[in-house]
């Protein structure tokens, strides 16, 4: 665990660290337009592109923004469990899509 | 009478009250939103072809917004660290940029909805289809005016991109109209699943503004009795505020992008 | 257990120095915990009683069709007018009845009583804690939860009435309904949501948080483990159905189509929708939340049989450790297992493999569950009272629910089994002598903490033995009903498919399978009026019952008898140190048979 920085050094330390990630998302955030836009062999790769960016971007936003990084064991076995389910939310519905019983025989 | 570990964290939590209760309705908020995202990919995958549109929202503003949530993100943690540095003058700054952040926002995004409650689409009874913004000044009982184009079919609508720049002004008797419609939810599933998704997100932002604008005004009081609780109030909304621009960085290439 | 944890820094000691507050504080807008739970309680067994009064006229009319309710017909016609003309019910009453009946019972009864009431009364109490962690939160639940209760009540006096396509509420019957009852429900359901949820995040935050020093995990009574993943299931479950009931709202109010396919058709007509929607959508997240519910209904009724079993076999229980895993297991087991409530809806069968194995996993910690409490009557010295009573009868009632639901469980028998009667035998043995008899049984275990006096125990077992007969008469034929083939939700009864009106073709109702409505009717009239004893008892003990001459009359080891009786607001005399684990009942050389959790060691003889 780092040291814990407060008071005065902590906001000096804050506001150097948001410049960099306000930075950082807005690059990715125009990469990710320019991705909608930009040429590319197939639509699935796009759309891959531009979720694997949001999802950095999100990365960002919740790990230094919201100190997800320096959370505790509590937090993250929290999350874990959430993730786990809206994964599996997600998964279900494009796996199971275009199942549909057999036509019956006979 | 005390509850324990309001303002001071558990030791072996690591964490005080507020803030395990806010990653606990957060993580709710997930199971919200994910459901919500989930209904759109059921529906989008389910779509028939050439019925989901593309390209029927404005980039540009979409982008913009992106921008000023994040900034908007950056501000509150900046007013969060100016507390526990007990500078209550930063804090008031940082917070105040976040309110106008916010609620610019939500000025574009009603600039925006307005925007789809003013375009029509139109079938005239000879089968041609109009489809344009109202210009309400020339509307009159007999005829609607609208700013837009012709199209022949109404598959033509459904790509926003290569639509042509180029507006002409349209003049239509109300007796040839067959069927008139705006761009609302109803109109068709990718506007019913954006203006719910970002209805729902704006309500959420409305809510973090409220919030904001109390502890900016009337609840800062509890900074002079006991600055560490406020704090911590202020840190727990904040957690609530990057959770609501988390949302949207989702949002925006899911509906815009895509 | 030798773990050690870190005393509170930040808790003083309790100091009673404030000021009285006015009725409306005390008894209405109250923030201590034990205030809302006598709330939650006694607004929760309001709707109990009336959810079980739709039902039983619902009742008259399946083994009469047709004919006027007696007694109330004439009640019916003058506040409900049309779909109760002349005291007969209509098909419309009838579903509208069944829809606010299920309503009801699971959101508005059964569920803020289990973790509401109960939850929010004992949870800070047997964590040794001074109130929840979020006390204006937890007063603002319950006024919630109120108001949700208000708007669904309301629904029934609005033209066309209450809502009226089951409480699954399925679209596109749910969305095409022309009245308003259906939005009213929605919204009632939006405001149960949040409360619900605020609750939920109430208690999750109190169990982790508040603990008292010593109160380790492992320490914790069963009860508190069944309602920590009981809220953890509401929180993470709840809001997909949200999401889904504002999705259902857009469809009625603002003329969105996600649930309406393409090319629907209502009354012979193309509707005027955009169509695209996609009915299975609604099932799927309708479902999401459902099946956890059912387990957030069992859940907290296993933890008050575990309580309530402990402390009469004066042993502890066996398998502590194995059952706190068993349900952490089936909490999270709970989320896989929902399509199997919609095995018929035309999904492929990768999809229903996936969730039929799944179904018969979660079975397992189900039975561990079980097991491990019958196992533990083994070796004891079992006390025979009225809350021990309902505690053992919940045994095999939810035996036989929980068997009886294996055949629904796989997708081949359900073909035949779906949407029968054999379904609502299946889940009413769970929730009616199940979760019922437990939650009768907390109220009479719990009723001299909160009061200080006994309920009487002759009428409490007038009223088991009664329960329990009719219980059981009720829901037994249910299962043949359904193997016959009688569907749910038939407004006649099953008349219009009985071999009375179709006679010589097959599979038609037989006399017997129809006759058996009458003999139900009847088992329900004496279930209703075995209550009236309960009923009585409560409220007559409540001032006249005999005091208790003891804080802790039944000798419990857990910490919500540690304190005075009833325990005044912040609970404690002084935070509590716990030592033990919360089971430790045994023969001791001293002559008494338990140890309180917060009874220090020095000076105990050792154990036999």
């Amino acid at each position: 665990m780092k040291e814990e920085l407060s008071g005065e050094a902590l906001y000096r330390a804050t506001v150097a660290r948001c410049r960099t990630v306000l930075w950082v998302v807005a690059a990715v955030t125009l990469c990710m337009v320019g991705a909608a836009y930009a040429p590319l062999p197939q639509p699935e790769l796009r759309v891959g592109l531009i979720l694997a960016a949001a999802a950095f971007n999100a990365f960002l936003v919740a790990g230094h923004l919201m100190h997800l990084l320096r959370e505790r064991n509590v937090i993250y076995s929290l999350l874990a469990f959430t993730v786990l389910f809206f994964a599996a939310l997600m998964g279900l519905c494009v796996w199971a899509h275009g199942d549909v019983p057999l036509p019956a025989r006979g | 009478m005390e509850i324990a570990y309001t303002v001071q964290p558990r030791p072996d939590t690591g964490v005080y009250n507020a803030k395990l209760g806010m990653w606990l309705f957060l993580a709710s908020e997930v199971m919200l939103f994910g459901g919500l995202f989930s209904a759109y990919v059921f529906l989008r995958m389910g779509a028939p072809p050439d019925t989901w549109p593309q390209g029927w929202l404005s980039v540009p503003l979409g982008t913009l917004n992106t921008l000023l949530l994040a900034a908007s993100a950056v501000t509150t943690l900046l007013a969060w660290a100016a507390c526990k540095a007990r500078r209550f003058d930063r804090f008031k700054l940082h917070l105040g940029l976040t309110l106008i952040l916010g609620t610019v926002f939500l000025g574009i995004k009603g600039y925006e909805y307005r925007d789809k409650l003013m375009h029509y689409e139109v079938q005239l009874k000879d089968g041609r289809i109009a489809d344009g913004h109202l210009v309400r000044a020339r509307t009159t009982s007999d005829t609607v005016v609208l700013q837009g184009r012709w199209v022949s079919d109404r598959r033509e609508l459904l790509d926003g991109r290569r639509a042509p720049r180029t507006h002409e002004e349209l003049v239509l008797p109300r007796d040839q109209i067959a069927r008139m419609q705006n761009y609302a939810p109803r109109h068709n599933t990718f506007l019913a699943i954006y203006f719910t998704l970002t209805g729902l997100h704006g309500l959420h932002v409305l809510g973090g503004l409220v919030v904001f604008a109390y502890l900016w005004g009337p609840g800062s009081r509890l900074w002079h009795v006991d600055p560490e609780h406020f704090t911590n109030r202020v840190e727990v909304a904040g957690l609530f505020w990057h959770f609501v621009d988390l949302v949207w960085i989702f949002l925006f290439p899911v509906l815009y992008l895509t | 257990m030798q773990a050690t944890s870190p005393t509170i820094a930040g808790l003083k000691p309790t100091v009673h120095t404030e000021a009285p507050a006015g009725f409306w504080r005390t008894y209405v807008f109250s923030t201590d915990h034990k205030v809302i739970g006598i709330q939650y309680g006694l607004t929760a067994l309001c709707f109990l009683w009336l959810g079980f009064l739709l039902i039983l006229t619902m009742r008259w009319q399946i083994a009469h069709p047709g004919e006027p309710i007696p007694l109330v017909g004439w009640f019916l016609e003058k506040v409900l007018g049309s779909p109760a003309t002349q005291g007969v019910m209509s098909p419309d009453l009838y579903n509208m009845f069944g829809a606010m009946h299920g309503t009801i019972m699971v959101f508005l009864a059964i569920v803020p009583l289990a973790v509401g009431a109960f939850g929010n009364y004992l949870i800070p109490l047997m964590i040794g804690a001074n109130d929840m962690a979020f006390p204006r939160l937890n007063m603002m639940s319950y006024q919630l939860y109120f108001l949700g209760g208000v708007v669904m009540l309301a629904s029934f006096l609005i033209p066309g009435g209450a809502a009226q396509a089951g409480w699954t509420s399925y679209s596109p019957l749910a969305t095409v309904i022309p009245t308003d009852g259906q939005t009213f429900w929605l919204i009632g359901m939006v405001l149960l949501i949040t409360s619900s949820l605020l609750g939920s995040v109430n208690i999750i935050t109190t169990i982790v948080q508040l603990r008292a020093p010593g109160m380790t995990w492992m320490r914790l009574p069963f009860f508190v483990w069944a309602q920590l993943v009981a809220s953890f299931l509401l929180l993470l479950a709840f809001p997909p159905l949200e999401a889904a009931g504002i999705l259902q709202l857009m469809d009625k109010v603002a003329g969105t189509s996600f649930f309406l396919p393409t090319g629907l058709a209502v009354g012979g007509a193309t509707a005027n929708i955009s169509g695209g929607g996609s009915p299975l959508l609604w099932q799927h997240l309708f479902w999401f939340l459902a099946h956890p519910e059912v387990y957030v209904l069992i859940l907290p009724a296993l933890g008050i049989v575990a309580e309530v079993l402990a402390n009469n076999i004066r042993k502890p229980l066996w398998g502590y450790r194995t059952m706190v895993y068993a349900v952490l297991v089936l909490g999270f087991l709970s989320f896989l297992v929902w399509a199997h409530h919609m095995y018929l809806t035309g999904m492929g069968t990768r999809i229903s493999t996936f969730f039929q194995t799944t179904t018969i996993i979660i079975s397992i910690p189900s039975v561990i569950l079980l097991t491990c409490l019958l196992i533990s009557l083994w070796g004891g010295s079992l006390r025979i009272n009225t809350p021990m009573l309902f505690a053992l009868a919940f045994l095999p009632m939810f035996g036989i629910g929980g068997l009886t639901g294996l055949p629904l469980g796989f997708a081949a028998s359900d073909i035949q089994l779906h949407d029968t009667y054999y379904v609502i035998g299946h889940f009413h043995y769970v929730v009616a002598p199940g979760t019922i008899f437990a939650l009768f049984a907390g109220v009479y275990y719990w009723f001299p903490k909160l009061t200080g006096r006994r309920m009487n125990e002759f009428w409490g077992r007038v009223h088991f033995w009664c329960s329990l007969l009719f219980m059981n008469a009720v829901f037994m034929p249910m299962f043949a009903q359904g193997f016959a083939g009688m569907l749910r939700r038939m407004a006649d009864g099953g008349l219009s498919y009985s071999a009375r009106v179709a006679p010589g073709v097959e599979g038609t109702l037989s006399d017997f399978i129809l006759g058996l409505n009458n003999y139900i009717l009847w088992a329900a009239v004496g279930l209703g009026l075995a209550q009236i004893p309960f009923i009585i008892n409560l409220f007559r003990s409540i001032w006249r019952g005999e005091p208790v001459r003891e804080d802790n009359p039944w000798q419990s080891s857990t910490l919500e008898w540690q304190t005075p009786t009833p325990p005044p607001h912040g609970n404690f005399l002084r935070p509590p140190q716990v030592y033990r684990g919360p089971y430790a009942y045994g023969p001791r050389p001293d002559g008494r048979d338990y140890l309180p959790q917060n009874l220090p060691e020095e000076g105990l003889q050792p154990r036999l």
